[in-house]
């Protein structure tokens, strides 16, 4: 192996990149995933200061938010790659040691487009110094982890006041987000929707009510929702600087093109004309799964592969499928330790919205949606899986939302 | 007693008292009274408007540490609850809504004053102060009513940084005694072991689920007190098996 570093990387640095190498490809050869997580680990072990050292000398964009990191990072990369070649932590890995393991490999001038966990952003980006910072959203995630939403807005504004260098492109219509954002040294302000209001009810800075009406929000100690320079208009039409843009997804729902306009503010401040963006980022079909349409089981069934793991993710999620034709929907829903073990959250969903549609149940806590569903009056049928509740389908194609571990496992049986 | 106008559900707060699924009880009482076909209608008090005292039902739940002062002082300072508890309403307090009715609640490092309703108050830990204070109480729970209230076993899920305890010469008497999880905790005093709290027609106690969701019987109780006898209602099959399934996954320690 023969593995060139530039002069700059400190000696322990390089011997950190070697080890991540190494570590990886040992991983992918066992069969144990894409190894961003155990190579970056073993790295930081190695050396403590290879993420500055990587990534602080380069273009780089983080993204962070509760939902939709991973489809706006994959947008931010694909706009990103019409001037040239971009690292990403396409797999997911989204604390430090994946994203170092995505700026680990050369060239290590590339940009990178760099999804960060919500509770990592403050580590990974004190680090590498971004040029820009993309804050989507914050709403309750995982209920047993009491990740207050508050204490993550005010460290991400902490984190704001540090990075004099750094742009931040945030979403208005989260009060949450654009309090944080409101510390930063400069903001790209974009309106990209929040289906969810249930999360910031009550004002960031002075803890009274928030007050709302059709164009915004305000409280009464002065914070308002900023007047974003871009924002979705319509179902394919953005308002960007001033002028009024078509705008054109593969990805299907409105959320969607939210994430895509965050995306494409961010990479004009690299330099991206929104046009090229937007070509770019068209082609999108899937992320890591999401949307794509997968055979489940032995007889040939289908299904839309749809992700939906807190109470924001599924009222998107039910955008979505009023949209869609009304096919039969199957529910996979899980409470392992990474999709929270508290599932009460499902009684804040307004399942009502699915009557009308056949609807089957599947997953670990399949029980507890049945009961659910049960007391939102939709008729339903429980199945032992996935697989087994599309056979029971009326139609050969479903539309199956999954929460984390449910579409993990989901994609695993389906790509076998 | 037999009414004929609609019961009264007041959802209080929902913005404030609803980051756990709470909300979920006003559901499944509303829903229990309608397939029994009773009029029910549910008020959702938002928070920053008062809370009226001609419901018959109030529902409280829990919330994170600000939210939950703001909804106590909301509810402390027109004391419709009180008042309505007085002339026969209900209440049932989950979480955070629990600690409100008492005496005194801890938040953000402080001790908040409650709307007494009940004779209870919550710290962060009843031991000695040179112990450090116990890790947060997160996880299924399972209770064994007090047999005067004839309920089956309880399920939830708890998850709380608060201990809780009587006061002396409190009314009521607890919940029931925990099986699994922390529920009010070691009060410091010998008498742990217990969650919430049942004086009168006012339940508190640390089970989300929503409780009344994986515990109908729990709801039946309730609606009984403000509605008198009720016609039979067989719990929803769906609910027979999410209890079955509960029962097996947490027969285990
Ligand atoms: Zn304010």
């Amino acid at each position: 192996m023969t593995t060139s570093f530039p002069r700059r990387f400190t000696a322990r640095t390089q011997a950190a990149l070697a080890v991540e190498r190494l570590a990886a490809e040992a991983s992918r050869r066992l069969g144990r995933g894409s190894g961003e997580m155990i190579g970056g680990k073993l790295a930081l072990r190695v050396s403590p200061g290879a993420l500055a050292e990587v990534g602080s000398h380069r273009r780089t964009a983080c993204v962070s938010g509760t939902n939709g990191k991973t489809t706006t990072t994959r947008l931010l990369a694909r706009a990103l790659g019409t001037l040239g070649p971009v690292k990403s932590n396409s797999g997911g890995a989204n604390m430090a040691p994946g994203v170092l393991a995505a700026l680990s490999r050369p060239p290590f001038d590339a940009a990178a487009a760099l999804e960060v966990d919500e509770i990592w952003l403050p580590k990974v980006a004190r680090e590498i110094s971004p040029r820009v910072v993309l804050l989507l959203n914050i709403s309750r995630d995982q209920l047993d982890r009491s990740n207050e939403t508050r204490r993550i807005a005010s460290m991400w504004r902490e984190l704001g006041a540090e990075l004099k260098d750094t742009t931040v492109v945030a979403n208005v219509d989260d009060p949450l987000v654009a309090w944080a954002a409101g510390g930063w040294h400069r903001q790209v302000w974009v309106s990209a929707g929040q289906n969810w209001t249930a999360d910031a009810m009550v004002c960031p800075q002075c803890a009274r009510l928030l007050h709302r009406n059709d164009s915004g929000w305000w409280s009464e100690c002065g914070l308002a929702r900023p007047e974003p320079i871009v924002a979705v208009t319509g179902p394919r039409e953005l308002l960007w600087y001033g002028r009024t843009i078509p705008a054109h997804l593969d990805l299907p729902g409105r959320v969607n093109l939210g994430n895509a306009a965050m995306a494409a503010a961010a990479a004009r401040e690299f330099g991206v004309e929104v046009e090229a963006a937007f070509a770019a980022m068209a082609g999108l079909g899937d992320v890591q799964g999401r949307y794509q349409e997968v055979v489940l089981g032995e007889q040939g069934r289908r299904g839309r592969l749809l992700l939906a793991k807190n109470p924001a993710g599924w009222v998107e999620m039910m955008e979505l499928l009023a949209d869609a034709p009304p096919r039969p929907v199957v529910i996979d829903f899980n409470s392992q330790t990474a999709d929270g073990r508290d599932p009460s959250w499902i009684w804040d969903v307004p399942f009502e919205r699915l009557a009308g549609r056949q609807v089957l149940v599947t997953g670990g806590r399949k029980e507890d949606m049945s009961v659910r569903l049960a007391y939102a009056e939709v008729p339903h049928s429980v199945h032992a899986s996935a697989e087994d509740a599309a056979l029971a389908a009326n139609e050969k194609v479903v539309d199956v939302v999954a929460n984390y571990t449910a579409f993990r496992d989901l994609l695993v049986r389906c790509s076998r | 007693m037999r009414r004929t106008s609609a019961t009264r559900i007041a959802l209080i707060y929902p913005e404030l008292l609803g980051t756990y699924g709470d909300g979920g009880n006003a559901i499944v009482l509303a829903q229990r009274l309608r397939w029994r076909g009773l009029p029910v209608e549910v008020v959702n008090v938002a928070a920053g408007s008062p809370v009226p005292d001609s419901c018959d039902i109030y529902l409280l739940g829990g919330g994170e540490d600000a939210p939950q002062v703001l909804a106590a002082d909301g509810i402390r300072q027109n004391r419709a609850i009180v008042r309505a508890v007085g002339s026969g309403a209900a209440v049932l307090a989950v979480c955070a809504g629990y600690q409100v009715i008492g005496a005194t609640f801890p938040s953000g490092g402080e001790i908040h004053e409650g709307l007494n309703l009940v004779d209870i108050e919550t710290r962060r830990s009843f031991a000695p102060p040179e112990t450090p204070p116990p890790t947060r109480a997160v996880g299924d729970i399972v209770v064994e009513p007090d047999p005067r209230l004839g309920l089956p076993t309880l399920y939830g899920y708890e998850n709380h940084a608060g201990r809780t305890r009587r006061l002396p010469g409190a009314g009521g008497f607890p919940l029931g005694a925990v099986r699994r999880g922390i529920g009010d905790g070691d009060s410091g005093d010998g008498g742990g072991g217990t969650d919430g709290i049942v004086d009168g027609r006012v339940i508190g106690t640390y089970l989300h689920g929503p409780v009344l969701a994986q515990n109908p019987a729990l709801a039946d109780l309730l609606l009984t007190w403000v509605h008198g006898q009720l016609p039979p209602l067989e719990a929803p099959q769906e609910a027979q098996v999410l209890r079955e399934a509960r029962r097996r996954a947490l027969a285990a320690p």
